[in-house]
């Protein structure tokens, strides 16, 4: 008899073949569904982004300092009237810096996760569609980059290529496309399974015209929710590569990079160059799976 | 020995506008057999439930449960515990579920034993041979061993019932013990079950939806319908002379061997929770009913056999109405 | 069983081999000469450095020659030497791996320990405690874990002064009260996990019927949680434990870069900020072979805890 238990983690799964980063969609949404009922902790966290985003773009505008001026007189300054977040060690003014650093701390991640998805999509979609040797193909691949855990595969990437933010966006967009397609696959092969795509076969339609026409569009909403809820993810990916030194390259004010920098001065006692930036990176991310896990449950986006 | 008085339970869900249990009058005596009859969300199974105070957290139970003189309602911790582990014991519905799928048919037996009963896991070990042996199971050592899943459903029904032995209880409560099995395997059971409560005079309530299986097997059999029982009687005379109508409603429903005459089903559905009541709560769906039956409020009327049914029309043969709701017992 | 595990094996191999295929291909994927890369693109390559570098990477060899020497050292232990140090890349490696497995177990045992009581307490309890529990686990879960780091070592190491900033100290206390605060960052996002995974796996038990039966059966809840809620509620959270536990070796990269620790993860960054090859790829054949034989560990271990997969898997 074949029993099948449903406490097995993913029935048929290959063994030896470990998932992408264990289900994070599922368990934050598990994790937030006390949150979702609630709605201040949502409006808090969009009205959170909305400002974040606004801020990124008016940077220049609303900024009280120059983020690059150095002012060595006022070095891992405390938070006063004319610097109201405190200083870093060249005493570069940290609320400048940090409204300034939304711009690449959010635009990178925002690059990072299109480029993903077009060629996680793409792939998900040739292979639930194609199924055979192209299905089979694109799994193998995928189960390879899998057997590198956490961001090692973006590290050898970087290894190769050099550091620098435009390597770490292409890595970090090679790295997450498999998860990507293989959840667009498994979302591909059920829709492809219902009777209108038959329909439009016995027509004579062309395979790529209803991949493209039908069933894409189909798959939009389910997918475009699916990705806000790894935005939050992508942007930690981002920051920490920066941190590590090979994403953003000074002088730019990435988050990432202004923890990096900081960091030596916490051992003075001066947390705020720090802790500004880290505290930036952190309120982001809640506040992206506050609201992701609204959006995507309002999009359907499906539970692996 | 089992006495339930005046039983009303409302469940604390929002769904529910009536209570699942509505004055509820039953009696088991010692090494009596005794059938609770009634469709599904008849309230028959949480009649069971409240017997060994499993219903969910929330519910309100007003009435009285009393086994031996005291009542299961007012128990603290312990007692409910030393209720549940000596005294009552529960044959499920359905032993694949019942069993949990991790652990050995030894461990399972063996658990209560240790853990409720204060055995030596050895002692508890030749217990459980001798009752797998007293139920009928071949080979008792290698089964001790098995996993659930390895076993039939019978087979694993007859480890639930020796389970249930185990402890000696003073009654035994079988809810659809036998629903889930296939006939030829429900015989056995049923057999096995009334050997043993016969040899040790157990007293049982035998819940079953299956009225001709209840009147066959059982001494007594009591029929509920939306929480509340309509009609008690000898199982005897129940099968021969029905007299609420819900009850003569449920045995012509079923077709019987050498009968000819058309099954007639009973018009509409079983109540839900969300049903609401004026009167009597079968009046739609019944046969016999009249206008003043809306509004009639239930109360059990004595029968000539000598169990009593709760119908407005019985009401018409003064003689025989008894200004009591609960209905008399039979046997001592 | 055996058939499972052979195949298991095999996949393993398998994919071991694939993985190390690509880390060792990497030097093709590089622009230019392989050898220049190797050395790392110091300006001042001579030909001699580039013939040594040659040589030692049998580039002169057909490809497939030269992946099978590189992989057959990395067999016997032997990755080369490093460029940086002038040492062999296993000294190196043997002087760091203790540290780097010191700090994945300890942040384990934190994890797996303090995730399943929380997610325990908080499926028991329900209510508010559980609430407030899945609430910090979610927040913890959605900080990055050099921020966590950071703000560790701003409050505990630098206010307080309970810890030390950085190091891997020396003696087993030592390390205990160095890689204590190291093993709570590296730990915090996975104890999130776990805790949810426990939690919502014992509330997919509480409504079975066995369960109730053992309930009926005047067992006392203490033991009704132990004996058959945690119980049956243990493989997923045994196999998200372990799963975990593979990936904490590429977590070590950022909090041995945070704590200022001489380790695998540290040795990693270094190696790739000085063009390192040689190291670099030992250091991530060795985090991949770690994170497979984990997982597959893992895959192994299952059928142990739920006899009924044991069945159902066994080829007939």
């Amino acid at each position: 008899m074949t029993v099948q238990t449903a406490t097995s983690p993913a029935p048929g799964r290959r063994s030896a073949q470990p998932e992408p980063p264990p289900g994070r969609g599922r368990l934050l949404r598990t994790g937030l569904r006390h949150v979702r009922s609630w709605p201040l902790p949502f409006t808090v966290a969009a009205a959170f982004l909305a400002l974040t985003t606004v801020a990124a773009l008016l940077a220049p505008l609303i900024a009280p300092q120059d983020p690059q001026a150095i002012d060595l007189n006022a070095s891992s300054a405390p938070p006063d009237g004319v610097h109201l977040l405190g200083t870093d060690q060249s005493g570069r003014d940290l609320l400048s810096r940090v409204l300034f650093g939304a711009r690449t701390s959010l635009v990178a991640p925002l690059a990072l996760l299109l480029c993903a998805a077009v060629i996680g999509v793409a792939l998900g979609t040739l292979a639930a569609w194609r199924g055979g040797w192209t299905d089979a193909l694109v799994s193998r691949v995928t189960d390879v980059m899998f057997a590198f855990p956490g961001l090692l595969f973006v590290v050898l990437i970087i290894a190769v290529f050099g550091d620098g933010l435009t390597t770490a966006v292409v890595a970090l967009a090679l790295a997450y496309s498999p998860v990507i397609a293989k959840y667009t696959r498994s979302i591909a092969l059920s829709e492809r399974a219902k009777p209108y795509i038959d329909a439009y076969r016995v027509q004579g339609v062309s395979g790529f015209s209803i991949c493209v026409r039908h069933l894409l569009p189909n798959l939009a909403a389910a997918l475009l929710g699916y990705l806000v809820l790894m935005f939050g993810e992508v942007l930690m990916g981002m920051t920490t590569l920066s941190y590590l030194g090979f994403g953003a390259q000074p002088p730019s004010s990435e988050w990432g990079l202004m923890v990096k920098e900081g960091q030596a001065a916490i051992v003075q006692g001066a947390l705020w160059p720090a802790l500004v930036p880290g505290t930036a990176i952190a309120l982001t991310v809640v506040a992206f799976n506050i609201v992701g896990v609204r959006v995507s449950d309002r999009l359907g986006a499906r539970e692996r | 020995m089992l006495h339930i008085e005046n039983l009303t339970a409302e469940l604390p869900s929002a769904t529910t506008r009536r209570p699942v249990l509505r004055q509820v009058d039953l009696r088991v005596g010692t090494g009596e057999v005794v059938g609770l009859v009634g469709e599904s969300g008849s309230g028959k199974s949480t009649t069971a439930k409240t017997i060994l105070r499993m219903l969910p957290d929330g519910t309100r139970v007003r009435g009285a449960v009393r086994l031996e003189g005291q009542d299961i309602l007012d128990m603290d911790g312990p007692r409910l515990r030393e209720l549940r582990s000596r005294r009552v014991a529960m044959i499920h519905q359905d032993p694949r579920a019942a069993l949990n799928p991790v652990r050995t048919i030894g461990d399972f037996l063996t658990e209560r034993m240790v853990h409720t009963l204060g055995h030596s896991s050895r002692q508890a070990e030749r217990q459980a041979l001798a009752l797998l042996t007293a139920v009928g199971i071949t080979h008792p050592e290698q089964r001790l061993r098995q996993y659930p899943h390895e076993l039939s459903g019978g087979m694993l029904q007859r480890v639930v019932i020796a389970s249930a032995l185990a402890a000696e209880p003073e009654l035994l409560l079988a809810d659809e013990a036998t629903s889930a099995l296939d006939v030829t395997t429900q015989a056995e059971i049923l057999a096995i079950l009334r050997e043993h409560q016969r040899r040790r005079d157990l007293g049982l309530l035998f819940i079953t939806h299956d009225l001709h299986l209840a009147s066959a097997y059982c001494d007594r059999v009591y029929v509920m319908y939306a929480g509340q029982v309509v009609e008690q009687a000898p199982a005897h005379t129940l099968f021969s002379s029905p007299r609420h109508p819900y009850t003569a409603a449920l045995l012509g429903c079923t077709p019987k061997l050498g009968d000819h005459t058309p099954v007639r089903p009973i018009p509409g559905r079983p109540p839900s929770l969300g049903d609401v009541f004026t009167g009597c709560p079968f009046a739609a769906r019944c046969p016999a009913a009249e206008p003043a039956c809306e509004t009639w409020q239930p109360v059990h009327t004595r029968t000539a056999e000598g169990g009593s049914a709760a119908c407005r029309l019985l009401e018409r043969h003064p003689a025989e109405s008894l200004p009591t709701t609960s209905p008399q017992e039979v046997h001592p | 069983m055996a058939v499972r595990a052979l195949r298991t094996s095999l996949t393993l191999v398998l994919t071991l081999l694939a993985a190390s295929l690509v880390i060792f291909g990497a030097i093709y994927a590089a622009p230019g000469d392989p050898a220049a890369f190797l050395v790392g693109g110091q300006e001042d390559a001579t030909p001699e450095k580039l013939a040594a570098v040659r040589a030692a990477y049998h580039l002169n060899d057909p490809v497939w020659s030269q992946y099978g020497h590189w992989i057959g050292g990395a067999a016997t232990g032997d990755f080369g030497r490093s460029l940086q140090y002038s040492d062999q890349v296993s000294h190196l490696i043997a002087s760091r791996l203790p540290t780097t497995l010191f700090l994945v177990v300890y942040a384990s045992v934190l994890f797996v320990v303090l995730g399943t009581a929380l997610g325990a307490l908080s499926a028991v309890r329900r209510g508010r405690l559980d609430s407030a529990i899945v609430a910090v686990t979610t927040l913890l879960s959605s900080i990055p874990k050099f921020v966590k780091a950071l703000a560790l070592v701003a409050l505990f190491a630098v206010q307080l002064g309970w810890f030390p900033v950085s190091g891997a100290g020396e003696g087993f206390i030592g390390r205990l009260h160095h890689l204590t605060l190291p093993a709570f960052a590296l730990a915090m996002a996975e104890l999130a996990v776990v805790t949810r995974v426990t939690r919502q796996s014992m509330l997919d038990q509480y409504p079975l019927d066995h369960v109730t039966a053992a309930r009926s059966a005047g067992l006392s809840e203490g033991k009704v949680v132990r004996r058959h809620v945690l119980r049956n509620a243990l493989p997923p959270i045994v196999t998200m434990c372990g799963l975990l536990t593979a990936g904490l070796f590429a977590g070590t990269v950022v909090i041995e870069t945070a704590f200022g620790i001489s380790g695998m993860g540290s040795l990693l960054v270094g190696a790739i900020n000085t063009h390192d090859f040689p190291v670099t790829q030992a250091v991530l054949l060795l985090m991949v072979l770690a994170y497979m034989l984990v997982t597959t560990a893992v895959d192994l271990v299952h059928p142990v805890l739920d006899p009924r997969v044991r069945l159902h898997r066994s080829p007939a």
